[in-house]
């Protein structure tokens, strides 16, 4: 039995050491391209200059990353100007730097000098149709009504889309929804001959696409700007106004461009654009390589996961010597914690988000909550099946109770007890790497930002280690029950 | 002369059904007394008021003089030693740590667990090396004489046995009677022995009690005993034909 306490103490110790690091400064970024090369500037920029840096990029959506900033999970990233007045604040038409400012201060947050460019929607056409129909602004879209729109789900359903866009330039079409990442091919296949896009985006350079002009100002200004916490370091806020107005239109979509087209890593691109802007003296070129971030991502992971479980089999275990002895209760516990296993784990973490915020702990609240069935639910099996007459006789001897559990329940409950934490730990393991999407980092980070490029090796990166450390797991829980119980125990559980 | 196990207007049921009504009892100290009877009869019930695993509806039951504690009933079941029918041996415990179970609870030290294992192995004809075997490793009567060790490692006061000696063929069956009655010779103590086989009680027992349908038939020394009733001659017959 003494082996079990060396394990409860080495599984105690091991996420307490990785919780002991100094804080750097957190860089974040959403799910996109530019947003991901913008984080690496910034990144880049504040390592230049000797600040230690940490990036949690791949934050799942404009709501995800702000809440990140405001918790203090992340320290700053790039926002749009449109996005801040009309989605974060509610607030009604263009506002001014100054407005958002104002805004922002109370909430703890400051605005950085803008970047220089607008990222609006627009909408876009091939050069043949361009040419074709004399296509050059949107008004003249009004001449063709045979024209086919297929339009991305969000941009037809919001205010500032279509139905705001139809009406001001009173356009006689109507819209297809089709998938953003199917539009492109469309397109090009003729299927349909005007979709949206941003206008930063670096496809409409990959596939030689016209931007036609919003020639009546529909489109509100989604100016870039940075914004950070108001309690970040001084000298780190001023490196970062070093990227005011280096960065037009034009120049972003290309740098887009370079991501998309030519496969270039956004440190490679970030740190090639920060060299010709003389910002930075020379690219690090360690802060991409494969290795250290893989290492660091499979310490997040084991680290969301380890504490997770923990947890799960202090609450388990607790509960189900608790309540086995009311089969009313066992089943009241068994159906709460089956009724937390079927909501989808998406759903959860984005619940979970007003409650807790974004980052590591919603991340491991979540994985708790989904290590609890299974864990709870072997310990109570586990007890239940005790044979009686094992039980009676313990009595019968005069062991106390907590002699009786010591030495009979635990030790007998063990196969089973192991078989549910090995299950919370392999099924961790997985769902951990959705946690990527609330700022949680681990091996799911790779694997956000490899569906935001469509990069299948980026996307192994995090799919390959996580399914090795799942492995890992089996093979260490393997090992673990051959090392505590005796075989015939095992083999008995095997086959009952 | 006051027994060691003392029934006083003892009455017990489960629901509707009624074990005992009113059962006075008296088991004198140092004397193996069986209890005889048909299956359901109540004799295993009545072991359980003596341990406290049950109690009773009205009156008492005094052991050692006292009633039956309410609190520290661990400390009183450590001096009255249980061995049971399918043995109930630890799965997960080695011999030589079933038996000694008790006496690593009790604060004994190494060397005197080791060899009061050994001792009681001994006695029953157990061979030394099974003590790392685990239960299911042994023969069914191995394990019941496990079972006998285990019960006798603290040297109980009193010794409760609810039919520990059957499921075994009837050769191994008197080997094991024999060794356990040599375990007698060695440590005196008070037992009460719960069989529905005559033959077994009339050889372990010399006090006989038989019980039918929660009532005493008759009470008196082994070989006095006689096949005077249905009931008894019916136990008889099944003691002599196994």
């Amino acid at each position: 039995m003494s082996r079990l306490l060396v394990i409860s103490i080495l599984w105690l110790t091991i996420p307490a050491a990785l919780a002991a690091q100094t804080r750097p400064v957190v860089i974040g970024s959403k799910t996109f391209t530019e947003s991901y090369l913008l984080a690496e500037m910034m990144a880049q920029l504040l390592e230049s200059r000797r600040i230690p840096v940490e990036r949690q990029t791949g934050l799942g959506g404009t709501l995800v990353a702000f809440q990140a900033l405001l918790s203090g999970e992340i320290d700053a990233y790039a926002e749009y100007s449109g996005t801040i007045s009309h989605v974060i604040l509610n607030m009604d038409g263009d506002s001014t730097e100054e407005e958002l400012a104002a805004a922002l201060a109370p909430l703890g947050v400051d605005l950085l000098p803008r970047l220089g460019f607008n990222n609006t929607y627009a909408l876009t056409v091939t050069r043949e149709t361009a040419a074709q129909y004399a296509l050059g602004s949107i008004s003249d879209l009004t001449d063709h009504p045979e024209l086919r729109f297929g339009l991305s789900h969000e941009f037809r359903n919001r205010p500032d889309g279509w139905p705001g866009l139809k009406q001001a330039y009173n356009l006689p079409q109507d819209s297809l929804g089709i998938e953003h990442g199917l539009a492109y091919r469309a397109l090009l296949e003729s299927e349909i001959d005007v979709t949206d896009a941003y206008s930063t985006d670096g496809d409409l350079l990959r596939y030689d696409l016209v931007v036609l002009e919003d020639n009546l100002e529909f489109f509100p200004s989604y100016l870039a700007v940075l914004v950070a916490r108001a309690d970040l370091d001084t000298g780190a806020k001023a490196a970062l106004s070093l990227l005011a107005d280096r960065l037009d239109d034009a120049t972003m979509r290309s740098l887009n461009a370079e991501v998309v087209v030519e496969e270039r890593t956004f440190a490679e691109v970030a740190g090639a654009f920060l060299l010709g802007q003389g910002l930075i003296t020379s690219v690090q070129a360690e802060t991409q390589s494969l290795w250290p971030t893989l290492g660091r991502n499979t310490l997040v992971h084991l680290k969301l996961t380890g504490i997770a479980v923990l947890l799960a089999c202090i609450a388990g275990l607790g509960l189900a010597l608790t309540v086995y002895r009311s089969p009313s209760l066992s089943a009241a516990v068994l159906y709460v914690a089956g009724l937390l296993q079927t909501i989808p784990s998406i759903a959860l973490l984005a619940l979970l988000i007003p409650i807790a915020g974004v980052g590591q702990v919603p991340a491991i609240i979540a994985l708790f909550l989904y290590s609890l069935l299974p864990i709870a639910r072997n310990a109570i099996t586990a007890l239940l099946t005790i044979d009686p007459l094992l039980r009676r006789v313990a009595v019968a001897l005069g062991l106390t109770e907590i002699q009786q559990l010591r030495h009979v329940y635990v030790p007998l409950a063990l196969p089973h007890v192991l078989t549910g934490v090995r299950i919370a730990v392999v099924v961790s393991i997985g769902t951990a790497t959705l946690a990527a999407f609330i700022g949680a980092g681990g091996l799911g980070e790779p694997i956000v930002t490899g569906l935001a490029l469509n990069d299948t090796g980026l996307i192994l990166q995090g799919a390959i280690p996580a399914a090795l450390l799942a492995v890992c797991a089996e093979l260490f829980f393997e090992g673990l029950e051959r090392w505590l119980i005796p075989r015939h125990l095992l083999s008995a559980k095997i086959s009952g | 002369m006051n027994g060691i196990i003392e029934f006083r207007a003892v009455a017990k049921h489960y629901g509707d059904t009624r074990v005992f009504d009113n059962l006075n009892l008296d088991i004198r100290q140092g004397v193996t007394t069986a209890l005889v009877g048909q299956s359901g009869c109540g004799k295993s019930t009545l072991l359980e008021l003596i341990n406290g695993l049950q109690r009773p509806d009205a009156g008492t039951v005094n052991i050692f003089g006292q009633p039956v504690p309410a609190l520290k009933l661990a400390e009183f079941r450590q001096r009255i030693g249980y061995a049971v029918q399918g043995t109930g041996l630890f799965p997960h415990m080695r011999v030589s740590k079933n038996i000694s179970l008790l006496g690593e609870l009790d604060g004994w030290s190494g060397e005197a667990i080791t060899s009061r294992t050994r001792e009681l192995m001994a006695l029953m004809a157990l061979d030394e090396s099974l003590e790392h075997r685990y239960p299911h490793e042994l023969s069914g009567g191995q394990q019941q004489r496990v079972g006998i060790c285990r019960a006798m490692f603290l040297r109980p006061e009193i010794l409760l046995l609810d039919e520990p000696f059957s499921g075994v063929d009837p050769l191994t069956r008197r080997d094991i009677h024999k060794r356990f009655l040599t375990l007698l010779e060695a440590e005196i103590a008070t037992v009460v022995l719960v069989t529905h086989d005559m033959e077994e009680a009339t050889r372990l027992g010399e006090e006989l009690i038989v019980i039918d349908t929660g009532k005493i038939v008759c009470q008196g020394q082994a070989d006095q005993i006689r096949p005077d009733s249905e009931y008894l001659a019916r136990l008889f017959g099944r003691g002599e034909s196994s």
